[in-house]
């Protein structure tokens, strides 16, 4: 049998290098590797998520400290949100949970406002303060609304 | 009405034709699990297939990836969502850029080099010899071309995807002066494992096994002329291209739910 | 026998006579090589039986066909070698399938070309091999497993007449050496009657057999004509 070792160790490289984009893809980009090694969970409460995903980022101060892990309702049929920190963090018991957006019209994500109390945050608790998603429609809904009463009371007064 | 008998004519050779394929893949399969394995021949197609592909693959990703990123930039900032760029060219190439641009460059690159391999060894009675010596063709030349194609697309279609990513990357970090950060966070917050890299893969290996037995076959198949090897060819990268493109539908389709 | 539509013969019939070296001969389009194919199971006739050393080969699955062709050899016209393997390789092939020690297929192989007379052509690849080379290393592969049957075709089309020579030589000496039944085909009269034991000739309305001396001097006029006119011998 003709030995062609430029030629196996070239499939080697090629083999090596698909695998490695497949790895890539698979892991930093569509996240099959779990959290971040030693990192730790905590969750929040929210009435109102409004298209936050799984995977979404966590941020402190425009930094990104974690993901969005997993998304479900509590026996209250509120939102409950479980994050996924880097272990490097240290969240004061007062932290606040908001839920933002990227620009106007971007994805949703959490930014966290650190608060002043001495005690962290251990693995698994809960966040005791959270801000609701904003949900555009609503907001609009409302001005609509609102101007609409307006009208009707000048209309009233003139009469 | 001499065309509805050619319709009819052409109709049932198409099925004909079919049913041939059909028995081909059947002996085909049966063939990679009988021994022995031909390990040397599957590396070798395995070099001709995925290393040979390699530079147009990788070159074209770039440059598919650069205009997703130009046209996406262009789009998004109508809407003031240019920080999603990542997202936009992740998810089109992973979902269907990545495995069906590579799919059709390597019916066209890799697949016509095999329908023209086989078809001349046809022509050349290399086939007929090895049935003399009590070797089946299908096993010993189809067989290690087929399962090299179906090995390599996957990897081939990864390498697109990731070259596109950062070819986007290029463009709008580099050029349109988007945040990096941004781009990569977007890219990553909205891709999910399952329905898009997954998905991703399965396409691909499907397009790899339908190139492969596509090109085996025709190339087994072709008349023992010039001629007909080039014809061949030609037909492998015609059926081979509206094939992935017509699979690519229902995968998408099934997928998707 | 047809292909599709179009009849190559009808109602054929011979025998070979074992270990000895028969020739088919018959104009082009005669139907010589769709004999031999016939006889490796290659094409199925439309009607009638083979029979290769006892088994009928039109009636066999092509599992069952692989076990008959054990017993054959073919020597191809453009050789059929596998383009991109080695002599030694291509030679070796046969045996390596059969799971054959390296050992002993290094030696086989080396007998058998010798006994076409070829010396140092192991690492050359049939693309660097002569004309006369290729028919040779082809032959050596046809007989690599010592088969019952050979089956050659057109052995000495595209050479000059000293190589024509040559293989007929080798073609004979094969034939000493191993005592095999040998089928040629070929349109080149003069080397057929010089080689032949028995011959088969393809005319276009019949098949004639017979010894050579017999058939070129007996009284039946086509087939002397045939066997002694010179057009014959440009026929392909």
């Amino acid at each position: 049998m003709t030995r062609a070792p430029l030629r196996d160790f070239l499939v080697g490289c090629f083999l090596l290098l698909g695998i490695a984009a497949m790895a890539y893809l698979s892991m930093r980009v569509g996240g099959l590797a779990g959290g971040p090694p030693g990192g730790f969970t905590v969750f929040a409460t929210f009435d109102e998520i409004g298209g936050l995903k799984p995977r979404a980022p966590v941020v402190v101060s425009g930094v990104k400290v974690g993901q969005v892990k997993t998304i479900g309702l509590d026996k209250t049929y509120r939102a409950r949100v479980e994050f996924d920190l880097m272990p490097t963090v240290a969240l004061p018991v007062d932290t606040t949970a908001s839920i933002v957006t990227s620009g106007v019209l971007g994805d949703r994500y959490v930014q966290l406002q650190l608060g002043g109390d001495p005690e962290t945050l251990k693995n698994g608790e809960d966040l005791t303060f959270t801000e609701s998603a904003v949900i555009l429609e609503r907001l609009i809904g409302k001005f609509v609304h609102n101007v609409g009463v307006d009208k009707g009371a000048k209309g009233e007064e003139k009469d | 009405m001499r065309w509805v008998q050619d319709l009819g004519a052409t109709a049932l050779r198409f099925v004909d034709d079919l049913g041939r394929f059909g028995l081909f893949t059947a002996q085909l399969v049966r063939a990679l699990v009988l021994p022995p394995p031909r390990v040397r021949a599957f590396v070798d197609e395995l070099y001709k297939l995925g290393v040979l592909s390699f530079v147009i693959i990788t070159v074209c990703g770039l440059a598919v990836g650069m205009v997703l990123g130009l046209q996406g930039y262009n789009t998004l900032a109508r809407f003031g969502a240019t920080n999603s760029l990542g997202a936009v060219v992740g998810l089109s190439l992973l979902r269907e850029l990545g495995p069906v641009l590579t799919a059709l460059l390597a019916t066209g690159r890799a697949g016509s080099a095999t329908t023209a391999e086989i078809g001349t060894m046809v022509a050349t009675e290399q086939l007929d010899g090895l049935r003399m010596m009590s070797i089946d063709p299908v096993h010993f030349v189809a067989m290690p071309r087929a399962a090299a194609m179906v090995a390599v697309m996957p990897l081939l279609a990864a390498l697109f995807t990731t070259m596109g990513i950062f070819g986007g990357y290029l463009i709008g970090v580099g050029l349109m002066g988007l945040d990096g950060g941004a781009y990569l966070s977007s890219l990553e917050s909205s891709v999910d494992f399952r329905d898009d890299v997954l998905g991703s893969f399965v396409k691909a290996l499907v397009f790899g096994a339908l190139t492969g037995l596509i090109a085996t076959y025709r190339g087994y198949t072709s008349a023992p002329t010039s001629a007909g090897v080039s014809a061949a060819t030609t037909s492998t990268v015609v059926v081979g291209s509206v094939t992935i493109l017509l699979v690519d539908y229902v995968i998408t389709a099934l997928w998707g739910v | 026998m047809a292909f599709g539509s179009r009849p190559v013969f009808r109602d054929l019939s011979c025998r070979f006579p074992k270990g000895r070296v028969s020739c088919i001969l018959g104009g082009s389009g005669s139907g010589k090589s769709t004999m031999l194919k016939l006889i490796g199971g290659l094409v199925r006739p439309t009607a009638g039986r083979v029979l290769v050393d006892g088994d009928d080969v039109t009636a066999l699955s092509e599992r069952d066909l692989y076990r008959v062709r054990r017993k054959l050899g073919m020597m191809f016209q453009g050789g059929a070698l596998l383009d991109s393997m080695t002599v030694f390789d291509n030679l070796a092939l046969p045996l390596r399938e059969r799971g054959e020690p390296e050992s002993r297929i290094a030696d086989e192989v080396h007998d058998r070309l010798a006994a076409v007379g070829l010396q140092d052509v192991d690492p050359l690849l049939p693309g660097q091999l002569s004309g006369g080379m290729v028919k040779r290393v082809a032959l050596a592969r046809a007989i690599i497993q010592r088969p019952v049957i050979l089956l050659v075709d057109e052995p000495f089309s595209g050479l000059d007449p000293i190589s024509t020579r040559r293989i007929e030589g080798v073609l004979l000496d094969v034939n000493q050496k191993f005592g095999m039944t040998m089928l040629v085909i070929s349109h080149d009269v003069p080397s057929t009657l010089r080689m032949a034991n028995w011959l088969v000739l393809l005319l276009p309305e019949r098949a004639v057999e017979g010894e050579p001396r017999a058939l070129a001097t007996g009284r039946d006029a086509e087939v002397v004509e045939f066997l002694t006119s010179s057009e014959a011998t440009s026929a392909a």
